[in-house]
């Protein structure tokens, strides 16, 4: 019997029969995969033939909230989406802040599992635990925000909203899930997958208190977690005044911010789209996701210019750098617009900035015919940008189309894949592997494509006291990371409470909330486990060690100007390392005592 | 007399005092039993604490036919008997800014009591949006904020009056 954290329930609902069941959790997965990521791994290795077309009936979508959403545990209200990703076909997980967790397990369930397809576009009201499945042809084609507010017109004024944008249902490969109309699970596509369901949304409001197992020693946890977070200079005061945006000068003053679609790592006028001029010149308020004493989120407005009047939430670090160094532009205002845009769509901001800059590369040495592109592509134009966005968005033309798939496909349609910026289809964002060594390493093996949050090892490379420029150690520093992202993100709180806490604290939370025995090894152990269950789906989907990879031009042109001039990143050097630190054979697959040792034997 | 006060300005509508209260009073995480609430306006991204004024003159302790409800004129605090509530429920009509509630359940009127001194949702509000401070202090910090202010305007206004 759980005596905390968890609600108990599974919600599962089949779109094409119009089928719910109620369904209880089970213990020992649980136990093993906390929740979130990891339990919904664990349900989509169960139940779906990682073989399938992702935009197919057969796949699934499981929302999944952890033991510590809707607690008082610090950022405790991520929400994850969990699926075979539309983008590359791996393991996709996604996962976002906002309110829509805690509301989720409000209303009894854990997790909601979406199966099949529905006739018409349709989305769900989830009240007090009883499931409506309404029709929504009148939501189709509405952008983001629009939807999230007629959705609570219609159901009720405080319920807390998931829907997908025109691009979602559109099945552009780089389209996100938006949570309360500005909260992303941005990465892998995951918003196409929800769109080839014909599901434009999902309203929640709940009346169930979340409990936990022990009150005082939860408590305890919670005060001493939420105190060691204001003492950090990051999660206690530069995240609230300059947003994740602060890091812009930090990351571009190493020389490691792409730029120019990566052909540098140094952006001359970075000032200019950095997180103190954006509090300067556009932040109204800070706001923060459920239980979040960081509060590193924007609410920003445009005052001039062609936007001007213009309002919403972000941009955030790695859309500033996306739509700005990575496309050369130095004008705020575009790309907060584009920003802006892209959460209207439903699109992934990192996937659409570096898209953009990679159509830009390639118009630039001229390998896209004139007749393709309806107006001048160039480095560094805020207007290309904009438009690029609007076309991408609405898929309009034969470049629309084809922006929509992201930049691989547009790379390689115009027989360059080579300039597309991405691991495993999917673009890498703000952090260039030449001069950050083990953040490549992370790109390279984050099972589900290029990714900063699977292991953030800058944390330690950057605002830490790694040397960032080595090789030696950077295996490990990885898998650490990786193994404990995979347990947090389990959890249902927020990454950025690392910048604060370690696996100790987090355990700690965990353990008091749900009233199993975990300590920190235990806690980095279920986090190694859940990696080799991701790990596990990816190789039965067909990837092998040559996915393992990173643009030709990270490993082989050097970065030409900045501090970081002249290095390139040596993959090689590290990767054997990576395999045999992790228990893999050369050839990247877990061995079978690795396996054993996991508990992961029977998923074989 | 400590009050609780509240800057909306400076929340960022994380609801972590809504899970701070209902954990203090009912042993469990429920935004719905919560005697703080945050207004959420997700057209402009504002965020608005509301939460029992104690009032001066509290017309829920008017309209209580059972004398439930009193005014303590030394803390200061409305103070609910339990004891002699009926569960009519004419305070919550007569509140004016909605801050006496029924809990989720229906049954039962609950408010703020500010926890008997010591304010729950003051401590986990990282944003500094509550409060907890003695009138006095409060009126003479706004005071000397804006008085600031003035000082520059005046420094700007005397040049070249009174060189």
């Amino acid at each position: 019997m759980i005596s905390g954290g968890y609600q108990g329930k599974i919600l599962r609902v089949n779109l094409t029969n119009e089928d719910v069941k109620v369904e209880n959790i089970n213990e020992e997965w649980a136990k093993k995969y906390i929740g979130g990521r990891g339990y919904g791994t664990r349900i989509m290795l169960k139940e779906v033939d990682p073989n399938i077309d992702p935009l197919s009936e057969e796949n699934k979508v499981i929302i999944a909230t952890g033991p510590l959403d809707g607690t008082l545990a610090p950022s405790s209200g991520r929400v994850t989406v969990i699926t075979k990703g539309a983008l590359n076909g791996a393991i996709a997980c996604s996962n976002a802040g906002g309110h829509f967790g805690p509301a989720l397990k409000q209303t009894g369930y854990d997790m909601i599992i979406l199966e099949g397809k529905a006739k018409e576009p349709v989305y769900l009201w989830i009240n007090k635990g009883k499931v409506e499945i309404r029709y929504a042809k009148h939501l189709w084609k509405k952008p983001v925000d629009e939807t999230d507010k007629l959705m609570r017109e219609e159901t009720h004024p405080e319920a807390e909203t998931m829907a997908i944008g025109p691009a979602g249902e559109k099945l552009s490969l780089i389209a996100d899930v938006m949570f309360n109309g500005h909260r992303a699970s941005g990465r892998t596509g995951v918003g196409a997958v929800v769109g080839s369901k014909n599901l434009k949304g999902i309203a929640v409001r709940g009346n169930l208190g979340v409990n936990v197992a022990d009150s005082e020693k939860f408590m305890e946890a919670v005060y001493e977690t939420r105190d060691l977070l204001s003492k950090d200079s990051f999660s206690g005061g530069g995240a609230a005044l300059y947003g994740t945006a602060m890091l812009v000068n930090v990351i571009n003053s190493i020389g490691g911010f792409p730029t120019r679609n990566a052909q540098d790592a140094y952006f001359p006028e970075a000032e200019k789209i950095s997180g103190e001029t954006l509090r300067d010149k556009n932040l109204i308020r800070n706001a923060g996701c459920a239980e979040c004493p960081i509060g590193c989120g924007r609410v920003t407005e445009i005052r001039e210019g062609k936007y001007k009047g213009e309002h919403g939430a972000g941009p955030e670090y790695e859309s500033i750098w996306a739509f700005g160094a990575m496309c050369s532009i130095s004008d705020l205002n575009a790309v907060i617009m584009a920003n802006y845009l892209c959460d209207r769509y439903g699109l992934d901001t990192i996937s659409a900035g570096s898209t953009v800059a990679c159509a830009m590369d390639l118009y630039e040495n001229g390998f896209m015919p004139k007749d393709d592109v309806p107006f001048p592509l160039n480095f560094g134009s805020g207007d290309a940008l904009v438009e690029s966005i609007k076309l991408m968005g609405e898929q309009k033309g034969k470049l629309g189309k084809l922006l929509a798939q992201g930049s691989y496909r547009l790379a390689e349609h115009y027989g360059h894949p080579e300039l597309s910026m991405s691991v495993k289809k999917q673009e890498f964002p703000a952090y260039d592997p030449r001069a950050i060594k083990g953040i490549g390493l992370e790109y390279a093996t984050s099972n589900r494509g290029a990714c900063h949050v699977r292991g953030y090892t800058i944390a330690a490379e950057v605002l830490g006291k790694v040397d960032r420029l080595k090789y030696e150690g950077k295996a490990e520093l990885t898998k650490t990371f990786q193994d404990l992202t995979a347990a947090l993100d389990s959890t249902g709180i927020c990454l950025f409470t690392t910048f604060g806490l370690g696996g100790k604290d987090i355990a700690s939370l965990y353990s008091a909330a749900t009233g199993f025995k975990c300590d920190e090894k235990e806690f980095m152990k279920i986090g190694e486990r859940i990696w080799n269950l991701e790990k596990l789906f990816n190789l039965k989907a067909g990837f092998t060690r040559k996915d393992d990879t990173l643009p030709h031009r990270i490993l082989k042109e050097p970065i030409k100007t900045g501090p970081s001039r002249g290095e390139i990143e040596e993959l090689d050097k590290m990767l054997d390392d990576y395999y045999k630190i992790r228990g893999w054979g050369k050839d990247g697959v877990p061995t079978k005592e690795k396996l054993e040792e996991l508990e992961l034997s029977e998923l074989k | 007399m400590k009050v609780l006060m509240l800057n909306p300005l400076k929340c960022t509508g994380c609801r972590a005092c809504e899970y701070a209260c209902s954990f203090k009073h009912e042993g469990i995480f429920n935004p719905l039993d919560s005697r703080i609430k945050i207004s959420t306006f997700l057209e402009d991204l504002s965020f608005v604490p509301s939460f029992c004024m104690q009032c001066e003159e509290p017309y829920c302790a008017e309209v209580c036919p059972t004398g439930a409800l009193t005014k303590n004129a030394e803390t200061g605090i409305v103070e609910l008997n339990k004891d002699r509530c009926i569960g009519c429920k004419q305070c919550v009509v007569a509140c004016p800014w909605g801050a006496i509630k029924l809990k989720h359940t229906g049954k039962e009127i609950i408010k703020c009591d500010n926890c008997g001194g010591d304010p729950e949702c003051v401590k986990v509000c990282a944003a500094k949006a509550l409060t907890f401070e003695e009138v006095e202090d409060a009126v003479a910090a706004k005071q000397k904020g804006v008085a600031a202010r003035y000082k520059e305007i005046a420094k700007e206004m005397a040049k070249g009056v009174n060189p």
